[in-house]
């Protein structure tokens, strides 16, 4: 097959269930060109990609290679079209060398001694590309940058001419993420192109000739490189209008309930997520932190509920210091949380609805003495939940994974803020809803406050943010940009912020 | 005293020759990731075939061939349970073990204790044969015994140096990262687990048609719960296989010398699985030991195809 000159995708739409992913999407790119991709978590990027690389079937609309339309059924078809991805948790079997990785699938590896006849292979994309790794060594003994590249170096000898990344330079330092443009550079030079799925606005700027927004499963936006700047591409990112706020009483925060002072935490890839961050939450107040995902709010609010460990700083709540990772004590000192994975950290799928009505709450009186669970306390309670939050569960001697995301969430909900908590820590709460559960969500949150909890509400959707929150604080790269209130700012602001300027700077 | 050792050397081959087999089968099956617990049962639904095959049609070699097949069918029913129906593999691998235990007893009934006509012939290797001591130690055996080595070796050639190899590990470590390169993971793993089963069957043949000669209920005593330690002892790796089994089927023919000497065999019994516990204790402790021995990352798990 020619080498790809340009790929287009025409009026590409794609549902889950009821869940539009994508609807009526055009893209084009052609060789030599990077395409950045850019959305805010749940917009799309994602599943359009997963379609040019045969994981997806679309709905509707076809794919032009060349001006040749083409099927891709499986990623066989997309690897023999000349299609590459790297995803962004690598494909890559740890305890197997480089070579062997590489020769994994790969048709053209003979059958004895696979890994002898690739190294030639691999030395000459290398030498072309700077691709440089060591083609001995097993995967786990490489660093993430290293990984990246065996990626490529896998993708570049199956011949793709084009290579979709996904957010390749989340798990990256800053001078891999310098090294890896470099080596696309190369690449785009060479007549290769590269759709390149991000959020990080700075990086789209860097190393994109072209770049589409999408939200909500539609393009809303496009432009050469040349006529956008980066408080432009949040405006497209996050939309034009604001939302009316809900109608709040007007109450005065009280005391300080959540104190956080110059606090560090490193993330999971031992990388800086959150760099001296400072902030306080009190009585009566909905505290909103704003920012494209991936900016550190991930561990700020894990360290926060004891699930990850600070590297300094402190974090004090109702003046007593929360120094180790320690959920129960966390919890014990009156704050609860909605976590941002609701099926893998809020609930146990298995478990049935009154058993998971208790979670964390089922070794305090009155749920269970010191031996014993009180089986009908708690099934009174799980009913009183399930009334009390709208959950629509036929029963509350179901397994709580039969629940639609809607009702496990407000299920999670009422269990976390029925007890009247101090605070509230609530990641993402309404993301993946649909409309009623999320206005029912929204208004419970609400509702906690004016009863004088205090609430930190993380979420990438700004229209809630406006919606619901007394403060509104942006983080980018781990630190607070600024902080405003719903009615008196603009989008633009807050889009300049999340792109990385400071509040004085926009 | 030479005697003694030549004939101990000569009976741990013997004996370490069924494990290595079945070792060597396993080892297939849980790099594909699926944990065949079944071993026992399949040995003995080989070693009945085997023995009742061999036993009516005079020819030994149709025995294994049909333990073999025997094998190959029994797995192919765990293969069914846990790759198409992803059910628990250690409760399929129990249910199946209880299966060729049970479908032994059933077919071998009419056979129990009648002499085999025709075991499995001698390879005479001549010139080599002859050689004192080291003749009678190693070119003195059955086919099953030759048969097996090269088995072994051909394995571990395939596992190290082939494409196909590379596929099987990585079907077990990572089947997304396979998939992801176009590899058909269950059918791969269906594969592993039906060679497995197929070396298993052969195994079995080995005890019933060159070892004793005869069919009795329970002659397996053990061995396929032996296999799965020895896969562990040998970290997985065919290499491994061989030293985990001469060293077992050592301790077996020990158990036998010793005993008249005082040595409970009860004790040499317990060796296989208590040398297991040890060696996983030494790789446990260091780090870099945990990373370059551990078990297959997917063994044991039900592979989702597209699943997250």
């Amino acid at each position: 097959m020619d080498r790809i000159q340009s790929l287009e995708m025409r009026g590409i739409s794609k549902s889950f269930q009821d869940v539009k992913a994508n609807r009526e999407i055009n893209l084009t790119v052609s060789s030599g060109e990077i395409l950045g991709l850019l959305g805010e978590n749940g917009a799309g990027k994602t599943t359009l990609v997963n379609i040019l690389y045969g994981l997806y079937h679309p709905d509707d609309g076809q794919i032009l290679i060349n001006g040749e339309p083409v099927r891709l059924r499986s990623p066989k078809d997309s690897m023999r079209a000349g299609i590459g991805m790297i995803h962004q948790h690598f494909m890559l079997v740890e305890k197997h060398t480089v070579l062997e990785n590489i020769a994994l699938g790969y048709a053209e590896a003979p059958f004895l001694f696979p890994q002898r006849s690739l190294r030639g292979r691999i030395r000459e994309l290398s030498a072309q590309y700077g691709l440089d790794v060591d083609p001995d060594k097993p995967i786990w003994e490489l660093s993430a940058g290293e990984q990246q590249r065996v990626e490529i170096i896998k993708a570049l000898s199956r011949n793709a001419d084009l290579l979709i990344m996904d957010e390749p330079t989340s798990v990256l330092t800053p001078q891999e993420t310098d090294e890896l443009f470099d080596i696309l550079r190369k690449m785009t030079s060479g007549g290769h192109s590269v759709i390149l799925i991000s959020h990080k606005l700075e990086e789209i700027m860097d190393i994109c000739n072209r770049v589409m927004v999408l939200r909500k499963g539609q393009v809303t936006g496009e432009a050469r490189i040349e006529e956008v700047d980066k408080g432009k591409l949040a405006v497209m990112m996050i939309g034009r209008q604001i939302a009316a706020a809900y109608p709040k009483t007007d109450i005065d925060p009280g005391d300080a309930v959540l104190e956080i002072t110059g606090l560090d935490v490193d993330s999971d890839r031992g990388l800086p997520a959150v760099r001296g961050l400072s902030l306080v939450v009190r009585r009566n107040e909905i505290l909103g932190i704003a920012g494209v995902s991936g900016n550190g709010q991930q561990e700020l609010v894990e360290t926060i509920t004891g699930l990850r460990q600070p590297l300094s700083g402190s974090v004090m709540m109702k003046g007593v210091p929360l120094d180790h990772a320690d959920a129960r004590k966390a919890h014990t000192l009156g704050i609860t949380h909605v976590p941002e994975e609701r099926i893998k950290y809020g609930i146990v799928p298995n478990l049935l609805l009154y058993e998971n009505s208790v979670l964390k709450r089922h070794r305090d009186e009155p749920f269970s003495n010191w031996i014993q669970m009180n089986y009908a306390v708690i099934k009174d309670h799980a009913g009183k939940l399930v009334d009390g939050f709208n959950v629509d569960a036929p029963s509350i001697n179901i397994r709580v994974k039969n629940l639609s995301g809607g009702n496990i969430q407000k299920l999670i909900l009422g269990r976390e803020i029925s007890g009247g908590p101090d605070l509230l820590i609530a990641a993402h709460p309404t993301y993946g809803l649909d409309v009623g559960a999320t206005e029912y969500v929204r208004k419970q949150i609400i509702e906690l406050r004016d009863k004088g909890g205090a609430v930190l509400l993380v979420s990438e959707d700004l229209d809630e943010l406006f919606m619901v929150c007394d403060r509104i604080a942006v983080m980018f790269e781990g630190r607070f940009m600024g902080q405003v209130t719903p009615d008196s700012c603009t989008i633009e602001e807050i889009g300049l912020m999340m792109a990385g300027s400071t509040l004085q700077e926009a | 005293m030479l005697d003694i050792i030549v004939s101990v050397l000569t009976r741990t081959i013997i004996a370490g020759t069924p494990l290595l087999i079945a070792t060597l089968g396993e080892i297939i099956a849980e790099r594909a990731g699926i944990l065949n617990l079944g071993m026992e049962g399949i040995m003995s639904a080989g070693a009945v075939t085997g023995f009742i095959i061999a036993f009516t049609t005079g020819n030994p070699w149709l025995g294994m061939l049909a333990a073999i097949l025997v094998g190959m069918l029994l797995s192919s029913l765990h293969g069914f349970v846990c790759i198409t129906l992803r059910a628990n593999q250690v409760v399929s691998g129990l249910a199946l073990t209880m299966l060729g235990l049970g479908i032994s007893g059933l077919w071998g009934k009419p056979y129990i204790g009648r002499p085999l006509p025709q075991r499995m012939p001698r390879l005479d290797i001549s010139g080599l044969s002859d050689i004192p001591v080291l003749g009678d130690i190693f070119f003195n055996h059955d086919w099953y015994v030759y048969l097996s080595v090269l088995i072994g070796i051909v394995i571990w050639f395939l596992v190290k140096h082939t494409r196909m190899g590379i596929t099987l590990r990585s079907v077990g470590e990572n089947p997304k990262a396979a998939e992801s390169q176009g590899i058909p993971v269950n059918r791969v793993k269906y594969l592993a687990v039906m060679t497995g089963g197929g070396l298993a069957g052969m195994a079995g043949a080995f005890l019933s048609t060159a070892y004793s000669g005869s069919w009795n209920e329970g002659m397996v005593a053990g061995r396929g719960w032996i296999v799965i330690a020895l896969t562990i002892f040998a970290l997985w790796r065919p290499g491994g296989a061989f030293l985990g089994a001469y060293l077992f089927g050592g301790i077996f023919v020990l158990q036998f010398m010793l005993q008249p000497l005082g040595v409970s065999p009860n004790l040499l019994a317990m060796l296989p699985y208590l040398s297991t516990l040890v060696v996983l204790l030494i790789y446990g402790l260091s780090k870099s030991g945990q990373r370059r021995m551990s078990a297959p990352a997917t063994l044991g798990e039900p592979y989702v195809r597209g699943g997250r």
